[in-house]
């Protein structure tokens, strides 16, 4: 099981550093960088600039900026961030936080609407249900997730129900710490229920799809045939079966809703990492950029990892495979 | 969420309303994209002809009855004025109708880069405008930037899927013809490409070119930008195919026979891949549009004044737009009926293939 884990976490560690390399070489093919502006402005002397170009390291070559950025690494400060001045870290890891408070409820969410929907639409295959169902997660899966933040964004901005833009209503800081969380709280409202409404159809269609196919076996007849209530055949037998595929799935949702998150970060102004990421690319901020694709792939590591752990606990082919 | 992963959604019964329903999705896009391509004679104006005393304006009403209740044929409308100057409130001016006239002239455009033309399929006299999906903040008509923006994104989106399907293609091919350790390097480095979240990988990529540049060249870098994020799946994909071809038996009958390289290649084993590249073709196409809305929309694609999907509706992103002005909004809800459609396609697509 260890050792399992082990070659797992091995791979997402090669993969940071084939990433990080193909990033490195892809910058040094880049035109301009962080100075770019600073050359523009005719106060700036020639000699600053040099002295600049020094301080930020671009006159070394590129094998020395790579080796310096990955003791860097080492030593958890994900380079430096031209623009604020700051360990790239310092600035990547309070964002990424803000994002992980969007995208955890939302995935979990996600799945706890979706996976009794998908049940009950194969369950009831062929029938009235059935094809709403169908009808609304195509609807949905043809309504980008850009539109629909803004859609909901109209929504808030109409009703007023809901608080727009941002974490924090400016004045929480006074109430204490209680009143912040639930402030925040409310705040997560319109961004999360995008991430959820734009994730649903996918998870729905897998969802009924590995059900049916279990559904249609031969030995759910025979246990049906046993005289088996309807919810203990659907969630006790049915379920664990298809389950496989579901929990694959479970783990690139999570790449998915990263994804998604950049865009409804940047149009809802969440401070995570989407903002960060686009103002780090228009401001040539590198090492920012770097970080931030680090990270997305360290979480979406993460997120599989924790997908293969609970398909080793589901699935006893698995264990055995893996412990003889 | 990202349409990378939808094989089951299978409904196998309504073969024939499938197959009917692909038919409608094939000449829906086919007709959007003539529209777009010729949206110099079917837009009223120009995309980028302001008139900054309309700034805003609402969608125009086409009327039938005047004011006195009179009926006429020729459908007309009436100018929008604001009783205060600046405002952007408006309302209908009843004292003059401007009937609509058909293949009219007005601004010159380039037909396909052959010859210029200045006949529209429609417009009104000036000095009304007709905004059939209202106005942006420069008076500039709405309906025309959406179809000179269709030509865009439309466009961008099938230019860098077939970037990414024949890339895939061709290195999928490669790996699973030669095996050992050209296919490995090939399959790691197209994992790195499927694994990271794409819409990350998209803006790394995007950040190490150039900000500032002209519309063609951005055109050009977007469509280089996503289709190389994308090449990773198909690669994967094709490379099956062909390693199963490989194996088959009427392959290794006709390898028997003494067929060459070339000939198994050409006769077996990419007729099997093709299916592939087509279906993959049809799922990366909306999503590939979705990319070029997204990085236009970001500022980062294409910029004004050329519009495109995205950069049309980074304006709605100022809350006081959003609420009192829907049809800012138009450009995105444009991309329901190209998706609805190209998943039908997708779909049928699938099934044909099974």
């Amino acid at each position: 099981m260890i050792r399992y884990l082990l070659r797992r976490a091995g791979n997402i560690a090669l993969m940071l550093l084939g990433v990080s390399i193909l990033m490195f070489l892809l910058s040094a093919a880049a035109p301009g960088d962080v100075l770019s502006e600073a050359r523009m402005n005719p106060q700036i002397s020639p000699e600053t600039l040099q002295a600049m170009r020094v301080q930020y390291g671009l006159d070394q070559p590129l094998p020395t900026r790579y080796w310096k950025w990955l003791s860097s690494v080492a030593h958890g400060n994900l380079g430096y961030s031209f623009l604020y001045n700051l360990p790239a870290s310092s600035l990547l890891w309070p964002r990424a936080l803000n994002t992980l408070l969007l995208t955890v409820p939302a995935l979990f969410l996600s799945w706890a609407i979706a996976l009794p929907l998908g049940v009950l639409a194969a369950a009831r295959k062929g029938s009235w249900i059935d094809r709403i169902f169908s009808a609304g997660t195509s609807t949905l899966l043809a309504v980008p997730d850009l539109l629909l933040a803004l859609l909901v964004l109209v929504f808030a901005l109409r009703t007023h129900a809901f608080p727009v833009g941002g974490m924090n209503s400016h004045d929480t800081s006074d109430f204490g710490w209680w009143t912040t969380i639930l402030d925040t709280a409310w705040h997560m409202v319109l961004p999360v229920t995008v991430l959820v409404v734009g994730s649903i159809p996918t998870i729905i269609r897998h969802v009924r799809a590995s059900m049916i196919e279990v559904l249609g076996s031969s030995y759910m007849k025979a246990a049906e045939g046993h005289g088996l209530s309807r919810f203990t055949l659907l969630y006790r037998y049915a379920l664990p079966a298809a389950a496989n595929p579901l929990i694959t799935l479970f783990g690139l949702s999570v790449a998915a809703l990263l994804s998604v998150s950049l865009l409804v970060e940047v149009v809802m102004s969440w401070p995570g990492m989407g903002p960060l990421l686009v103002e780090a690319i228009l401001s040539r901020d590198l090492f920012v950029v770097i970080g931030a694709t680090m990270l997305s792939i360290l979480l979406m590591g993460v997120g599989n990892l924790f997908a293969d752990l609970l398909l080793y606990t589901v699935d006893p082919r698995i264990r055995v495979q893996h412990e003889s | 969420m990202p349409i990378f992963f939808y094989i089951p959604w299978i409904h196998v019964s309504g073969c024939n309303m499938k197959a009917k329903s692909a038919w409608v999705a094939i000449w829906f896009l086919a007709g959007l994209h003539l529209l777009v391509l010729f949206a110099g004679f079917f837009a009223p104006y120009s995309y980028d002809t302001q008139d900054r005393y309309q700034p805003f304006a609402p969608p125009a009403r086409i009327h039938f009855i005047d004011a006195n209740g009179k009926f006429h044929w020729r459908p007309f409308i009436y100018r929008s004025v604001s009783d205060i100057e600046n405002s952007t409130e408006y309302k209908e001016e009843q004292s003059t109708m401007f009937p609509l006239r058909f293949v009219t002239h007005g601004d010159r455009y380039s037909l396909l880069g052959l010859t210029d033309s200045s006949i529209h399929l429609f417009g009104v006299d000036e000095p009304a405008r007709i905004y059939l999906f209202g106005a942006d903040g420069f008076g500039r008509d709405q309906l025309s930037r959406t179809l000179y923006g269709g030509r865009v994104s439309l466009f961008a989106g099938l230019l860098a899927a077939l970037l990414s399907a024949t890339t895939g293609l061709e290195l999928g091919g490669i790996a699973g013809l030669y095996g050992k350790a050209v296919d490995e390097v090939i399959m790691r480095l197209a994992e790195i490409f499927i694994a990271v979240p794409w819409f990350y990988l998209l803006l790394a990529i995007r950040a190490f070119l150039r900000l500032q540049i002209e519309p063609v060249t951005a055109f050009m870098l977007v469509v280089g930008v996503i289709g190389l994020v994308g090449w990773g799946r198909p690669a994967r994909l094709v490379r099956g195919v062909v390693l199963s071809a490989r194996e088959r038996n009427f392959v290794l009958a006709a390898r028997g026979f003494g067929a060459s390289n070339t000939y198994v290649l050409r006769r077996h084993i990419l007729p099997s891949a093709l299916g592939v590249v087509f279906t993959q073709i049809a799922l990366l196409v909306p999503l590939f549009i979705l990319a070029e809305v997204v990085l236009s929309f970001l500022g980062l694609g294409i910029g004004e004044p050329v519009p495109s999907w995205g950069n049309m509706l980074s304006y709605a992103q100022q809350h006081l737009l959003l609420t009192s002005r829907w049809w800012m909004l138009l450009p995105g809800l444009v991309l329901v009926p190209v998706f609805l459609a190209y998943h039908q396609l997708l779909d049928s697509l699938h099934l044909r293939l099974q």
